[in-house]
């Protein structure tokens, strides 16, 4: 049996039954790392001692087993984990280890998974192709020359070539979906505020939310019920409302589904947009109920995040100083030297693009006329939502604009990365949780679709994201995998 | 469109160094975003309120009751320069 092709709930099964042991599992995924993450490049770190020690304490287990014992599982390099290098992909932290864990690691670990290791990613989350990692690209398990998509590319690239079971990543402006969509895996951005950011190396405070990137719905749906839940140590996490269940065989009779049709014209690639239709009628012919969305001020939603992200990015990474950690240059002869050598040094020239542009629109004679217009444009972005999802349960739209570009082919051009996504955005500006699940392949790369709902609506969400899924004859098993069989 | 004047002032803000051969790279790459970012001068946004925050939370408040804190020495163990349980900084203010 090729145990790469397992998901999570499966695994568990037969975890459960004895038929597997976690340490076979987790023997899997490092075997294929090790054939295949010198090409990947998925992880930054690979724990592999320790994750083979935490499988075999698992295995030991008689009863009282957690309940996702056992589950080989990759952690993007942005969230802390106790004793265990956490670099963010950024030289700045080259050498950093927390003393802390981040909440939402901690409640998994709780619940009994295995850290295989920790994942490569865009430098501090800035980036929509994993070429912003000082480190290193990762490369696209579909096609090792094109880019996983970004930031949590390297936790989308591990699921998707079988060395993860699943994958933590974190979304502040598409982060998790896009990459998911470009690796053919699922990626779930909650609602703002449901999973603590404690432990989560702040962007930007008001977009970044923690979520699972997974081969499908179901064990998305099963790693958020352990990420959820107000942190005492996050002001701005609450308690979720509604009970997070695994979604259940049926169809979409009488689910309101709006096509946003800003985000199905101009500048969708069309071999997208092919496998978009033909996904929106199966679902149609499934029952659910299709008619046009419309977010009028779509259009602004990337320029009002380019203000309003960068500028809570230049305040957020105001604390790399080389005094309290990270990097240090040598040689300077007094504080404000020592800060601007450090940082001249520690950050990647997208990292600098972003603080730049942070500051500027901060600084004083542009705050009103950039910072304070950008958070009204939140606003109407806030109520086109409001309206649309008050006459739909659910919007949907490709997930992003292409399916995997090359590598290189956008990294000449801040501007033309930024707009790989523009479907993913507006749902950051307003909060909402949205999923990305892969719809089909064109020209033998996936495509993602974007379901959207209204805050809190995870469960509606993750259900009709399970029914879509079984009227598409596409399994989440890339080349990669498919090798091990 | 950004200046290679304005490039330098915000870096100085940022605590940012750029070397002369970066100025004008991040000149007109700030220039492209911002031109792209003046989409918003389209809008009539009077009358619009602001959004900071998307979930509704005000103050967020909790007892002050004492807990365990951070270790010095976790504290201490990244710092890049320590000496004798603090961190170590080159000088701030002049002798």
């Amino acid at each position: 049996m090729n145990l790469l092709r397992l998901t999570a709930v499966e695994a568990l099964a037969l975890i459960g039954k004895k038929e597997l042991t976690s340490s076979e599992l987790t023997d899997a995924c490092l075997a294929q790392i090790e054939r295949h993450d010198k090409d990947v490049f998925a992880y930054l770190n690979v724990t592999g001692t320790s994750a083979r020690e935490e499988a075999a304490a698992v295995d030991q287990l008689a009863e009282d087993r957690p309940e996702l014992a056992g589950l080989p599982t990759a952690v993007k390099d942005v969230l802390c984990t106790r004793g265990v290098t956490t670099t963010c992909a950024s030289r700045m932290l080259e050498n950093y280890k927390p003393f802390y864990t981040a909440t939402c690691v901690r409640q998994m670990q709780d619940a009994g998974i295995v850290m295989l290791g920790k994942t490569n990613m865009d430098e501090f989350a800035m980036g929509s192709s994993t070429e912003n990692s000082a480190y290193g690209p990762t490369r696209n398990p579909w096609d090792l020359g094109r880019v996983p998509g970004g930031s949590s590319g390297g936790s989308a690239a591990a699921v998707a070539a079988g060395e993860a079971i699943w994958a933590l990543g974190s979304d502040t402006g598409g982060s998790i979906r896009q990459p998911a969509a470009f690796c053919g895996v699922v990626g779930l951005k909650p609602t703002y505020g449901s999973v603590s950011r404690y432990g989560l190396v702040a962007f930007a405070s008001s977009f970044d939310q923690v979520g699972p990137i997974t081969r499908n719905v179901t064990d998305a749906a099963l790693m958020l019920r352990f990420l959820v839940g107000k942190d005492p140590l996050d002001s701005t996490s609450i308690e979720h409302p509604e009970k997070i269940t695994l979604p259940e065989d049926r169809d979409l009779s009488g689910v309101r589904l709006g096509v946003v049709k800003e985000l199905v014209g101009e500048g969708i690639d069309p071999g997208v947009m092919k496998v978009f239709n033909e996904t929106v009628q199966k679902m149609e012919a499934a029952g659910a109920i299709v008619g046009e969305a419309s977010l009028p001020h779509s259009a602004y939603a990337l320029p009002a995040y380019y203000i309003l992200a960068p500028a809570e990015a230049s305040a957020n990474l105001a604390r790399f100083d080389g005094v309290r950690f990270g990097l240090r240059a040598g040689g300077t002869n007094d504080v404000t030297e020592m800060y601007e050598e450090t940082r001249s040094l520690g950050f990647g020239e997208e990292v600098k693009r972003r603080i730049m542009l942070g500051t500027y629109a901060l600084s004083s004679g542009y705050y009103e006329a950039y910072y304070g217009q950008a958070q009204k444009v939140r606003t109407l972005i806030v109520r086109d939502f409001e309206k649309a999802l008050g006459e739909f349960d659910l919007l949907v739209s490709p997930s992003a604009p292409t399916t995997a570009f090359r590598l290189d082919e956008k990294t000449g051009d801040p501007l033309t990365m930024y707009k790989s996504d523009i479907c993913t955005i507006p749902v950051n500006l307003a909060g909402l949780p949205a999923i990305s699940i892969p719809a089909g392949l064109s020209e033998g790369l996936p495509v993602g679709l974007q379901i959207i709902g209204r805050a809190f609506t995870e469960p509606a969400i993750l259900q009709a994201a399970y029914s879509a899924e079984q009227l598409m004859d596409f399994k989440s098993v890339s080349p990669l995998i498919a090798g091990q069989d | 469109m950004v200046s290679h004047e304005d490039v330098k002032y915000v870096a100085k803000l940022a605590r940012l160094k750029v070397g002369p051969d970066e100025l004008d790279r991040f000149a007109r790459q700030l220039s492209g975003i911002l031109e792209h970012i003046d989409k918003i001068s389209e809008l009539d946004l009077s009358g619009v309120e602001p959004t900071s925050h998307v979930i509704g939370l005000a103050n967020v408040f909790r007892e002050d009751e004492p807990r365990p804190s951070v270790e010095r020495e976790e504290a201490l163990a990244n710092g890049p320069e320590v000496e004798r349980g603090a961190f170590r900084v080159p000088p701030i203010l002049e002798a």
